[in-house]
């Protein structure tokens, strides 16, 4: 497959790889999983590609991404450098890397570690093979959409497609009690000469009462076309604790289709970011289960989108239990040609008394050329409840530029500290404070148009010989 | 002469709001604009300073021997024109230090001179801070954001200090103010006053004028200056209201 001949995005592609390589595909699995794809490509040969005739994909045309050539990638690259492809540089920010290379894990050392407090974290195709159990009893479980046939949710069918074909990933697990005294960061890097189309598959469990902060960052080296499906599942287990930051910095020929499935039992708590600064088109499915009582889960999202850049976020929130609260807050700046969607759609079962949730969807078009579709919603099902949805769309507000401008700084700077702190409501909400600085830091690039994608991907940098500076100081005295 | 108005005349959406100002400012002046509502003493201060929704139709404005209505917004503000609103406006998350701090840096490099390091910047907030006897809680805040009125007036008195203006105008910055308040933002202009720069007080009330005792008194009506004079002006106009300048006008109409 490595190195094969380029093929447009079909169906019958994929129904057509699968047939020839299902033996090499499965080498590895456990007999669940096996029919587990057995049953997703099915599904998927069913449905196909999702096309814009279907509700939650109408103002996302995947005609353009489907109609490149790309290479779909069945097996690792051989004699990758790891160190050279993965170095961090952010100051004063400790934390555990997990290297991704399109799609696959990059060891360091082992493929797999445990950790002396029993956190176990790698390579996902390793973890199927060293812990089967363990894998099977969460892998592919979040993923089926419980409220399709009342929901504007569409069964995914990427997320089958994923399932039948994918090879590696990400696994990390964090046992009972157990706190992770550092963040976690998976760098998923595109790096290819060739267009590729790739699905990698990341499991993340956290048992009782433990505690995770995760950085899971989507960068891309070069301005190659590619096409990424990748499905994350996430689950929280009774009283955990998960801090999940994604950051998306891909080229403006590239397609990322991210489908996340959080699980959240009882008691547990996240605080998941989405922080997106680049790609050619951008998916976001965010779908969260309270599969018990108590639960707590807020979700920020910042968008930065220029040029025919696409952003799609599609937030999807199960209240199937009492006393849950869940909170949403994207944001965006749009500018040129560049389009945004936003679809939050909170579900509040009839058992789920006392839920509280709210939905907000703030956009700034900053040309006549940009556009947003933004649609948060709300299907409620007892009476008992606490529940607020909003969206505005608007322009930098003039009146603050007037006065700004009167204080003599000139139109860019203060469009510039406008923008900043529009985005910085987001932003702030981020806990871990090197982190923080680094995306603000990254924003404000960002929003000077002076971000990289090739050489200063999200969080590590390959050239950490050009100190960042900035024209305007806006670090906190 | 600072600045020099000659029959300025100005509209938004084709509504003429000033209809032929003349007013020369010297420095080292202070020159009070009084009138009664909606007569045109904010559009005259917007005008000045630049405000693009205004359409100047004719008349000209001469700033330090310039043509002051050719340049922006900022480029007015940096040659030393400052407008303190009669309405400041909210700008959340950006604080005041960032905002002042890009403001008086950006003036800076205008002028040719090296930015202000993070130090000598604190340094100068904190002396022009007790200047307006501002507390380091608000300068900590977003601009103006959740202020009260008289807060929002010592803001803008504060900010004047900090940029160090050549033209200040003051549009009803004592509206809104206690009687303590308005004591330290009166002492703030009058620390701020000397031979070289001016100012262009606009307000409702007699009151400030005791504490800023201004050279000039006009009065706006309708458009236009009807009325100059010195400091005794305004007591009459404390005394007898608007009523008897509407019949000189009318009389006037009737006469001319
Ligand atoms: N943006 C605008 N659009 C339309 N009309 C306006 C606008 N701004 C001002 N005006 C009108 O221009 C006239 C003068 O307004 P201005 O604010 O200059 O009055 P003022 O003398 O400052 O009054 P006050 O003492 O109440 O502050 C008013 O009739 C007002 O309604
Ligand atoms: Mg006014």
């Amino acid at each position: 497959m490595q190195g094969g001949l380029k093929q447009n995005i079909t169906k019958e592609l994929f129904s057509g790889l699968y047939r020839e390589y299902r033996a090499s595909i499965m080498a590895g699995d456990y007999p669940a999983l096996t029919a587990q794809r057995e049953n997703a490509i099915r599904r998927f040969e069913e449905s196909g590609f999702p096309t814009t005739k279907l509700e939650s994909w109408k103002n996302t045309d995947l005609k353009e991404s489907f109609a490149r050539e790309y290479n779909v990638v069945l097996k690792p690259e051989q004699g990758v450098d790891a160190q050279k492809v993965f170095r961090c540089n952010i100051p004063h920010l400790d934390t555990a890397i997990m290297g991704q290379l399109n799609g696959w894990y990059v060891s360091k050392d082992v493929p797999l570690m445990e950790l002396g407090n029993g956190i176990i974290m790698g390579s996902l195709a390793e973890a199927i093979k060293k812990y089967p159990a363990l894998v099977e009893a969460h892998l592919g479980k979040y993923t089926s959409s419980r409220t399709d046939s009342n929901t504007n949710f569409n069964a995914d069918s990427f997320t089958d497609l994923n399932t039948a074909y994918f090879q590696d990933g990400v696994f990390i697990y964090v046992p009972d009690n157990v706190k992770s005294p550092k963040p976690v960061q998976i760098i998923n890097v595109i790096h290819h000469d060739e267009n590729l189309f790739l699905q990698s598959r990341n499991l993340i469990v956290l048992g009782k009462n433990s505690r995770l902060s995760l950085v899971h960052c989507d960068d891309s080296y070069n301005h190659q076309p590619s096409f990424s499906n990748v499905v994350t599942e996430i689950y929280l287990g009774e009283n955990s604790s998960l801090d999940h930051y994604k950051l998306q910095n891909l080229n403006n020929t590239s397609t990322l289709i991210s489908t996340v499935y959080f699980q959240m039992e009882a008691f547990s708590n996240l605080k998941s970011h989405y922080i997106s600064l680049n790609g050619g088109l951008l998916r976001n499915n965010i779908r969260l289960r309270f599969n018990g009582p108590q639960g707590n889960a807020n979700i920020y999202g910042i968008y930065l989108m220029d040029s025919k850049q696409h952003i799609d976020n599609q937030v999807f929130i199960d209240h199937a239990f009492p006393d849950c609260t869940s909170g949403e807050l994207f944001k965006g700046i749009l500018d040129e040609h560049s389009s945004g969607v936003f679809n939050g759609h909170v579900l509040v079962e009839r058992n789920a008394v006392r839920t509280n949730a709210y939905q907000s969807n703030r956009n700034i078009l900053l040309t006549e050329t940009a556009k947003v579709n933004s649609k948060p919603f709300l299907e409620i099902y007892n009476d008992d409840v606490k529940c607020s949805h909003g969206s505005t769309t608007g322009q930098l507000d003039q009146d603050a530029m007037y006065y700004l401008r009167q204080r003599g700084i000139g139109e860019d700077s203060a469009r510039m500290l406008l923008m900043y702190a529009y985005a910085d409501e987001v932003i702030s909400k981020i806990d871990i404070e090197p982190l923080k600085y680094r995306i603000e830091d990254m924003v404000k690039k960002r929003l000077q148009g002076e971000l990289q994608i090739c050489e200063a991907c999200v969080l590590h940098c390959s050239t950490p010989e050009h100190p960042m500076e900035f024209v305007i100081d806006m670090t906190k005295i | 002469m600072l600045l020099s108005i000659k029959n300025l005349h100005a509209s938004i959406n084709g509504k003429e709001i000033l209809k032929g100002i003349d007013l020369d400012v010297n420095q080292g002046e202070v020159h009070a604009i009084m009138g009664p509502n909606g007569t045109g003493k904010s559009t005259l201060a917007s005008v000045i300073a630049g405000r693009e929704v205004f359409d100047v139709t004719s008349g000209e404005v001469i700033y330090k021997g310039r043509n002051l209505l050719k340049l922006a917004v900022e480029e007015r503000a940096r040659e030393g024109i400052f407008l303190g609103f009669q309405y400041p406006v909210e700008i959340p998350g950006v604080s005041i230090t960032n905002f002042m701090r890009t403001a008086v840096n950006e003036v800076r490099k205008y002028k040719g001179l090296d930015p202000l390091g993070g130090g000598a910047f604190l340094k100068l907030m904190e002396e022009k801070k007790k200047l307006v006897e501002l507390t380091s809680n608000l300068a900590n805040r977003s601009v103006n954001e959740g202020f009260s009125g008289g807060e929002k007036k010592k803001n803008e008195i504060f900010q004047m200090a900090m940029l160090e203006p050549t033209l200040a105008i003051l549009d009803e910055t004592d509206s809104g103010l206690d009687i303590d308040a308005l004591r330290v933002v009166a002492n703030g202009v009058n620390k701020l006053r000397t031979k070289d720069n001016a100012f262009m007080v606009i307000t409702h009330y007699q009151r400030l004028l005791d504490y800023i005792v201004p050279d000039f008194v006009h009065v706006l009506f309708e458009g236009k200056i009807v009325k100059s004079g010195t400091k005794e002006l305004a007591l009459e106009l404390e005394e007898k209201g608007y009523d008897w300048i509407r019949k000189e006008q009318r009389d006037n109409g009737i006469a001319g």
